[in-house]
């Protein structure tokens, strides 16, 4: 899963308030190397959108979890392949 | 990057793997190579809706449409699908090409409303036709996809439907354009299919994307 994928993926646990369940949280199997905040004026900075493009495209999560801001529910990442699957019970 | 004529594209697609056991609840069943092919090749060079675009493939299966329009020089690609075997297919079929701007979701699209709106630029899907206790599904689809792409959406309806299609593209105010009428010679793939093959006349049709829709 790469994190543009991640960019438009909301959890859609029943019940949210509206707008809520996004941005899910990404929690990683192994420590990330995820770069720190952008600084400002970056738009024209060849070298960040360089590093920008990288982390989005290039950077993909094999295994770990997106969590949901609002429910705290927990969808899992397999083999890079998110699930957002919800269970019978909880549709 | 190398302009890929009509027929190498069918022969690309002719190297993905498709379903090992289709699912019969689930319509599963693979877009043949040259359906895909120019169906692709109709987006691509009469609408320009494929090179640099982002793509989604509701219902892509194994990713026979989202593997199609990387070839094409697709931006990004997104595929989704409730099913993991088919997607594991999908995922195998990706690292074997090298294709690096394709990714998946497993979901329900019957689930996701319009969670993910305005969030392609186009949407290209053979979706199930409802024909296996989930009738109505063609619609949902159709209602998701236009929810979600930015400018088009191309989708595969059996003729039979294409009234009620015109009926709820009126009500969406959405524009329609049959784009080409096929036949699906769809082979007996389930066990009590009682002859060798079955023939449905199916649209390719053409949705302009619409900004609100209720």
């Amino acid at each position: 899963m790469k994190l543009l994928t991640h960019n438009l993926l909301s959890s859609h646990v029943p019940g949210l308030r509206p707008g809520g369940g996004f941005p899910l949280r990404i929690e990683l199997g192994r420590p990330s190397e995820l770069p720190p905040e952008p600084l400002p004026n970056s738009e024209s900075d060849e070298e960040f959108l360089r590093r920008v493009h990288h982390v989005l495209l290039e950077v993909e999560v094999l295994e770990g979890s997106l969590q949901c801001p609002d429910s705290g529910r927990r969808f899992p990442i397999s083999k890079g392949v998110p699930n957002l699957l919800l269970s019978e019970d909880e549709a | 990057m190398k302009k890929l004529k009509l027929k190498e594209l069918e022969s690309c697609l002719q190297q993905v793997d498709t379903f090992e056991s289709p699912k019969l609840l689930l319509e599963q069943y693979p877009t043949r190579p040259h359906i895909a092919a120019c169906m692709l090749y109709t987006i691509h060079n009469t609408f320009d809706d494929i090179e640099n675009k982002t793509i989604a493939d509701l219902g892509c299966g194994c990713g026979m449409l989202s593997i199609g329009s990387a070839m094409l020089g697709a931006g990004f690609c997104v595929g989704l699908d409730i099913d993991a075997d088919a997607l594991e297919i999908f995922n195998s079929n990706i690292e074997e090409l090298e294709l690096t701007n394709v990714n998946m979701v497993q979901c329900d699209i019957c689930s996701l409303s319009d969670s993910m709106s305005d969030t392609f630029d186009t949407v290209i899907m053979n979706p199930p036709f409802g024909t296996k206790h989930n009738k109505g599904i063609d619609m949902i689809f159709l209602k998701t996809a236009l929810q979600m792409a930015k400018t088009a959406v191309y989708s595969l309806h059996k003729t039979s439907t294409r009234q009620h299609i015109q009926k709820k593209a009126a009500e969406w105010e959405v524009k329609m354009e049959v784009l080409a009428e096929l036949r699906f010679d769809l082979p007996a793939s389930y066990k009590f299919h009682k002859k060798k093959s079955v023939d449905i006349e199916v649209d390719f049709i053409r949705f302009s994307a619409k900004k609100v829709l209720n």
